[in-house]
């Protein structure tokens, strides 16, 4: 009855630092901010994210802001960039950090993308500003020898997160805009078949709104090939202590459980959430109404050996 | 000179007064990455049931004003996995364990305080009270003095004699010192004091409930007076019976403040999600409070503020008294 967290291990500690605003940036509809955090910076791996407290020492606004990790650089001992946009006064707050603020941050937090092996061909799905730390990724991608095709998606040009970098460092990027203003008109989702077709994509990677995820898992499932995604869910601490983020996601032993996207996450395999009670805690999850305590079954066939995260 | 933190949970001697709170830390593993989770008092683990729970939907939670809603659905692994995993995981890094244990029917507690019996290592049991009664239309335990005897009543009678219990109370009550009352005649050995209150916040937007269990319980420094005042009340009622004090605690003055009203230990709970390390910035926090008052000893103040106001020019402290 172990959890995936126990099964897996937490990976390396975590840090809790008051880092200081090196700079705020805006970028199109969002916000970059780079925040001196050595500790932070050394540890980091592409899919972990941070938990940043937000409006000061006296805040009436408890609950830390999770973004994922966009950069790490090595100036100042090392900084840690992130993306977000405005939607409330915690995400206001931050915007208005000026250089040489300081706040409080955690991290890294989560468990990372797993990354192959063996150098294959890698497509990189976002969504909105979920594209952020799909770039660092891209990277380490690339240092082991794959390739790397992005194919990023908007409403509008203005929220398609790092096309410019997309087209530089990627062997080809598609862009698409629900209006229109850059790249094709639609969804990613809309083309997502024919980029794997031409891309002879072995592994896809993505993060993006649930439904796009979703979507995108689905499609993967056609062509056989695994989707690693990595979900934005709403988290209280980050941490693993207050339970609010679970989703529902089958384990190698078959049995869904209700688990953490903090700490067991955020980077899943798509084809084991259970996309469609996403939000519900299906009746047959762990602990629920219609669950049955059974014997032991022998273990599942693994079916994907080409990703570790063994690294 | 150090200043002795010590303080009794019960018959127990702890070495310093500040805990977690109860689902606020899990088993202590994810925050020994931020600190030594043997540094303090002891570790409250969140309320574990009989079987694995799932818990309810999402959303579980919602920011308040100096708050939070939870409405979590007590999602947990059942005893057996605790007792396998997380328990001896706690005891091997040191920690003292403060098990928090909750059911549906009374029947259900007495069970689970029989298999900590059987378990070494159990500095205390918590009662979360705060739970549906399925026998009883689902009206909570601790809102009913009769109902919250009786499931202090069982707890006692199955737990080891050596192993203190606690009972966890709703502020959600008219006149918590009858329920403490109860509690303590039926055998509790101390009492916590408070559970969330009973909230509710509506999303403008959707113009629906924020929570997928619509009602959720509010903690955080929101509620922090609601504590003091129960505290305050309890241990004027029972001032003999130790009580650990919680609901809102942020900083080291607000752990004295709850010390002061009567609690001998405080858990630190909501302040957790937006500082992982406060446990031990709490506990550094009280100590330097202690200091500046020159108070040697925490026992001298324990419900101090109980006490008729000193002569102008006096030290607030018991021993010069």
């Amino acid at each position: 009855m172990t959890d995936i967290a126990a099964e897996q291990g937490t990976g390396s500690a975590h840090v809790q630092v008051r880092g200081t605003v090196l700079t705020v940036r805006r970028v199109d509809a969002y916000y970059a901010m780079t925040v001196v955090a050595p500790g932070i910076a050394a540890r980091f791996r592409p899919g972990q994210f941070v938990a940043v407290a937000v409006g000061g020492q006296e805040t009436s606004m408890l609950l830390r802001r999770a973004f994922s990790i966009h950069d790490v650089r090595p100036d100042h001992g090392g900084t840690v960039e992130f993306v977000f946009a405005v939607v409330g006064p915690g995400t206001q707050w931050l915007s208005e950090r000026r250089t040489r603020d300081m706040v409080d941050i955690a991290g890294p937090l989560g468990r990372p993308f797993p990354v192959p092996r063996d150098p294959v061909s890698c497509l990189l799905v976002g969504g909105g500003y979920g594209s952020a730390p799909l770039f660092p990724l891209a990277d380490r991608l690339r240092g082991r020898g794959s390739t790397v095709d992005f194919l990023l998606g908007a409403a509008s040009a203005d929220r398609v997160f790092g096309a410019l970098t997309a087209r530089r460092g990627g062997r080809t990027a598609v862009i698409t805009t629900e209006d229109g203003s850059m790249g094709v008109r639609g969804l990613v989702t809309d083309v997502l078949g024919q980029v794997i077709h031409e891309g002879r994509t072995d592994v896809i990677y993505a993060c993006g709104p649930m439904g796009m995820l979703r979507q995108v898992t689905a499609i993967a499932g056609r062509y056989d090939i695994p989707a690693q995604v990595l979900v934005e869910e709403q988290m209280a601490c980050g941490t693993g202590v207050c339970m609010t983020c679970v989703l529902p996601v089958v384990g190698e032993d078959g049995v869904t459980r209700m688990v953490r996207s903090c700490t067991d996450g955020p980077v899943f395999r798509g084809d084991l959430v259970r996309w469609e009670d996403a939000g519900t805690v299906p009746f047959d999850a762990l602990g629920a109404p219609g669950w049955k305590p059974r014997r032991p079954a022998g273990p599942r066939p693994a079916t994907n050996g080409r990703l570790t995260d063994a690294d | 000179m150090p200043i002795d933190l010590r303080t009794r949970l019960g018959h127990v001697e702890l070495p310093n007064p500040v805990l977690t709170a109860s689902g606020c830390a899990g088993s202590g593993r994810e925050l020994a990455q931020y600190f030594d989770v043997a540094k303090i008092g002891a570790v409250v683990t969140k309320s574990v049931m009989l079987a694995p729970r799932a818990g309810r939907p999402t959303p579980r939670m919602a920011e308040t004003p100096s708050g939070m809603l939870n409405s979590i659905g007590l999602q947990g692994p059942g005893i057996d996995a605790f007792l396998q995993r997380d328990l001896p995981w706690l005891l091997s890094r040191g920690a003292r364990a403060v098990v928090s244990i909750a059911g549906g029917t009374v029947g259900e507690f007495a069970e689970l305080a029989a298999r900590l019996s059987d378990a070494s290592g159990v500095t205390a049991v918590e009662v979360n009270i705060s739970c549906p009664n399925v026998e009883h239309r689902g009206q909570v335990f601790a809102c009913d003095p009769d109902a919250s005897a009786e499931v202090i009543e069982a707890v006692r009678g199955r737990l080891r004699y050596d192993v203190p219990v606690f009972a966890k109370l709703s502020p959600d009550v008219t006149d918590i010192v009858t329920i403490a009352r109860a509690c303590v005649e039926a055998g509790a050995d101390g009492l916590s004091l408070i559970n969330t209150l009973l909230g509710m916040a509506i999303d403008t937007v959707t113009m629906r409930p924020v929570l997928a269990g619509v009602t959720g319980g509010l903690s955080g420094p929101a509620i922090r007076p609601v504590a003091v005042r129960c505290i305050w009340q309890v241990r004027e009622a029972l001032p003999d019976v130790p009580i650990i004090g919680m609901g809102g605690i942020r900083t080291g003055r607000d752990a004295l403040e709850f010390i002061l009203a009567g609690a001998a230990m405080v858990s630190i709970g909501t302040t957790i999600f937006h500082d992982p390390s406060a446990c031990v910035r709490i506990l550094r926090e009280l100590e330097e409070e202690l200091a500046s008052r020159g108070v040697e000893r925490l026992t001298d103040i324990i419900g101090l503020a109980h006490e008729p106001h000193p002569a102008p020019g006096r030290r607030l402290s018991r021993s010069s008294l």
